[in-house]
C-alpha cells in the first residue's frame, strides 16, 4: 500500500484556500478603502490653523457642524435632490427599458437604440452640461419659443440658474445609469411568462405594474445606487446650472477645500466664515 | 362528429415568406384528449399557439364550441395555455400564481384565495401553498401551472410539451396524471408533443404533423396500425416500409418473421434476406436490425425475447426477413 499525503496537511490547505482566494480582493479593499477611511476619521479630529492640520483630540469640528442650520439645510437640499432625481430617473429609466426590452424586436434595433443613449456618454460631463445654458437661459431657445408662440409674456427665469435645471440636467446625465439594470432585469424575464400573464387576462398596465416591475426590483436596487452616490457626491452640477442659488453637500466640500483652503478637516467640519 | 369543441378551417400562419402552418383542417371532438404530433418545426406548437391566441393566424379561422375566436385576444377564447416551462409568476408563491387571472379580473382577496386553494387541493399541491416556483421541484412546478390554466374553468386546455421537462419517470406518472385530469374535468385537452409513445398512450385522437401540414389524423390505434403514408409509418415508429407488389406498404416490426438465411420461405408469405446490423435488447423483446442485400435499406425485427434467445442471431449473419401479405398495409404515396 502506497502512504496517502498526510490528511492533516491536505484538510488544512482546503480550509486556507478559500481565504487564500478572497486575499488579494481584501487587500485592496483594506489599502484603498479602509485606511483612508480611518484617516477620515482621525483627521477628523485633529485641530488646524490656517497652515497646517495639528494633531490632537479636539470635537469643535464636529459640534460646529452639527450645530450649524446652514450645514442642515443644505443636506436636506442634497436630499431633496437625490429622492427627486431619483424618483424621475426611476420612472424615465422603467419607460425607456421596457420599450427597449418589449417592443423593440430586432436586436439591431434594440443595439442601435442603446448606443443613442451611451454614445452621449463620450464627451465630458461638463460640456453636455454647459450645452444646457442656451436653451434654458433668459434668452435661450425655450424662453424664445414661449414667447414667440404667445405662451408667456416675459421669459421665465426659473429655466437656468435654478433647481429645476440642477434637477433637469441630473436627469439628463444619470437616467442611463437607471435604464442599463433595468433593461438588464427585464431581458432575463421569459417571454412565457408575458404570454401567461397575457394568457390570464392581465391587461398590458396589468402585466407592467403586476409582473414586470416585480421582476425589475434588482435593476432599481442597482440603479438606485448609481444614482444616489452620483448626487450625493456632485458639485459641479449644482454649481454650473445651481448658479449659486442652490447649494449641496458636495458642494460645501469642494468650497471649503479649494476657497478656504481646509485641506483635512473639510468633509468633518462644519462650515466656514464664507458660508 | 356530433359536438366539436375545436374546430380548424384552412388555419393558416406565414412568417414572412415561410410558411408555418399550411391550410390545416381540423375537428376535435368535445371532451377529447387530442395530441398534435411531429418533428420539431413541423407547426404543432404554431397552431396550438394560434388556437391560445399567443399567435396571430395569418388566415383561416378557428372555432371553440363553435364560437369564431380567431380574432379575440387568448382570455376570452375559453381557452387556458400551459406552457411548456411552466411559466409560473417568479415573484408570486403557488397561491397567487393560481389567483393571478382572478386577481386581474378585480376578485376580492378571500374569493380568490378560496378558489385558488380548491384548485390546489384537486392538483394536491394544498401543503405548498405559500412556496415560490424556485423552491418547487418540476414535477410541483406543474401541478401549479395545471391548477393556474384551470382557475378560470376554460372548455380547452393547451398544453406546451408539458412532460418534456420532466425526467422519465415522472414523466410517466404526470402522464397518467394528465389522462384522468382530462377524463374527471370532462373538457378538451390538445397536447403538443414529439414522443411517439406519448401521444399514443394519451390521444383519443393522434394528428401527425410534417411541414405545416396534418399528415394523418384519427385516433391512436389507426394511426399506428394503418398509418397513412410513409412519413407517418416512419415518424409513428415500429414499422417498416417494404416493397410488395401493390407497391411501397408497411409492416409492422413485430409482424416479421426472421430465419436463417438459407431456410425455405413460408408458404404465402413474401421474403427478403440480409444480414444482421444491430442487435439490441430491450428487456420483453430484442430488436433486430437487418440491412436488406438487394437494396441500401435497414428494416426493424422485434423478437419476443424468448424466441430471440432460443435461436439467438450474431451480428453479420446471413437471415431470411419474411411477413404475411395480410400484415401488409398499403401506403399512399409520400406527402399524400
Amino acid at each position: 500500500m502506497r502512504a496517502a499525503p498526510s490528511p492533516s496537511l491536505h484538510g488544512r490547505f482546503d480550509r486556507l484556500l478559500p481565504y487564500l482566494q478572497i486575499a488579494p480582493l481584501a487587500l485592496v479593499l483594506f489599502v484603498f478603502l479602509l485606511i483612508p477611511l480611518a484617516l477620515i476619521v482621525v483627521v477628523s479630529f485633529w485641530d488646524y490653523d490656517s497652515f497646517r492640520v495639528i494633531p490632537a483630540f479636539v470635537t469643535f469640528n464636529y459640534t460646529e457642524m452639527l450645530g450649524s442650520p446652514t450645514i442642515w439645510r443644505t443636506m436636506w437640499s442634497t436630499v431633496q435632490f437625490t429622492l427627486i432625481t431619483l424618483a424621475i430617473t426611476g420612472a424615465l429609466g422603467f419607460a425607456v427599458a421596457y420599450y427597449i426590452a418589449f417592443y423593440v424586436r430586432s436586436p439591431v434595433m434594440k443595439t442601435i437604440f442603446f448606443m443613442a443613449c451611451t454614445i452621449p456618454f463620450l464627451t465630458s460631463n461638463i460640456i453636455r452640461m454647459i450645452s444646457w445654458v442656451p436653451f434654458l437661459g433668459r434668452n435661450g431657445l425655450i424662453n424664445s419659443m414661449l414667447m414667440d408662440i404667445g405662451l408667456t409674456a416675459e421669459p421665465l427665469d426659473f429655466l437656468l440658474y435654478s433647481r429645476f435645471a440642477v434637477v433637469l440636467v441630473y436627469v439628463y446625465l444619470f437616467t442611463l445609469f437607471m435604464v442599463t439594470p433595468l433593461f438588464n432585469a427585464m431581458s432575463r424575464i421569459d417571454r412565457s411568462i408575458i404570454e401567461a400573464a397575457v394568457d390570464a387576462g392581465a391587461s398590458p398596465l396589468q402585466i407592467m405594474f403586476r409582473v414586470v416591475l416585480p421582476l425589475t426590483k434588482t435593476g432599481f436596487a442597482i440603479g438606485s445606487v448609481f444614482v444616489i452616490t452620483l448626487v450625493m457626491g456632485d458639485f459641479v452640477t449644482v454649481r454650473l446650472m445651481g448658479g449659486g442659488q442652490s447649494a449641496s453637500t458636495g458642494l460645501l466640500i469642494t468650497n471649503q477645500i479649494s476657497c478656504c483652503n481646509i485641506l483635512p478637516p473639510a468633509p468633518m467640519r462644519s462650515c466656514s466664515s464664507s458660508w | 362528429m356530433p359536438n366539436k369543441d375545436v374546430e380548424l378551417v384552412s388555419l393558416t400562419k406565414r412568417f414572412g415568406a415561410s410558411t408555418a402552418v399550411n391550410a390545416i383542417d381540423l375537428q376535435i371532438a368535445e371532451a377529447s384528449y387530442c395530441c398534435l404530433l411531429g418533428p420539431s418545426g413541423c407547426g404543432k406548437s404554431t397552431t396550438l399557439r394560434m388556437i391560445a391566441g399567443h399567435e396571430d393566424a395569418s388566415s383561416g379561422d378557428i372555432l371553440v364550441q363553435g364560437r369564431q375566436v380567431t380574432h379575440q385576444p387568448p382570455s376570452q377564447r375559453g381557452t387556458a395555455m400551459m406552457f411548456q416551462s411552466y411559466a409560473l409568476f417568479p415573484h408570486l408563491d403557488a397561491r397567487d400564481n393560481v389567483a393571478f387571472s382572478l386577481r386581474m379580473r378585480g376578485i376580492g382577496k378571500a374569493e380568490r384565495n378560496r378558489k385558488a386553494q380548491e384548485l390546489l387541493e384537486l392538483v394536491e399541491m394544498q401543503d405548498y401553498l405559500s412556496r415560490r416556483p424556485h423552491e418547487l421541484s418540476g414535477g410541483q412546478q406543474q401541478r401549479v401551472a395545471l391548477a393556474r390554466a384551470l382557475v378560470n374553468e376554460p372548455s380547452v386546455l393547451l398544453l406546451d410539451e408539458p412532460l418534456s421537462a420532466l425526467d422519465p419517470f415522472l414523466r410517466i406518472r404526470m402522464r397518467e396524471e394528465l389522462k384522468r385530469f382530462q377524463r374527471d374535468l370532462g373538457i378538451t385537452f390538445i397536447h403538443v408533443t414529439h414522443s411517439q409513445d406519448e401521444a399514443l398512450a394519451l390521444g383519443d385522437q393522434v394528428v401527425v404533423m410534417q411541414s405545416g401540414e396534418i399528415r394523418q389524423s384519427g385516433t391512436a390505434r389507426e394511426v399506428f396500425e394503418t398509418p397513412a403514408n410513409e412519413f407517418v409509418a416512419r415518424f409513428i415508429g415500429g414499422h417498416n416500409i417494404l416493397v410488395s407488389d401493390r407497391g411501397p406498404v408497411s409492416v409492422r416490426a413485430d409482424h416479421l418473421r426472421l430465419a436463417p438465411g438459407a431456410a425455405p420461405v413460408p408458404a404465402e408469405a413474401r421474403a427478403l434476406t440480409g444480414t444482421v446490423g444491430a442487435v439490441e435488447y430491450q428487456g420483453s423483446r430484442v430488436r433486430v436490425t437487418v440491412a436488406e442485400d438487394a437494396a441500401d435499406r435497414r428494416h426493424v425485427a422485434e423478437l419476443e425475447d424468448r424466441a430471440f434467445f432460443a435461436a439467438p442471431y450474431a451480428l453479420g449473419a446471413q437471415v431470411q426477413l419474411s411477413w404475411m401479405p395480410a400484415d401488409e398495409h398499403p401506403l399512399a404515396a409520400a406527402g399524400g
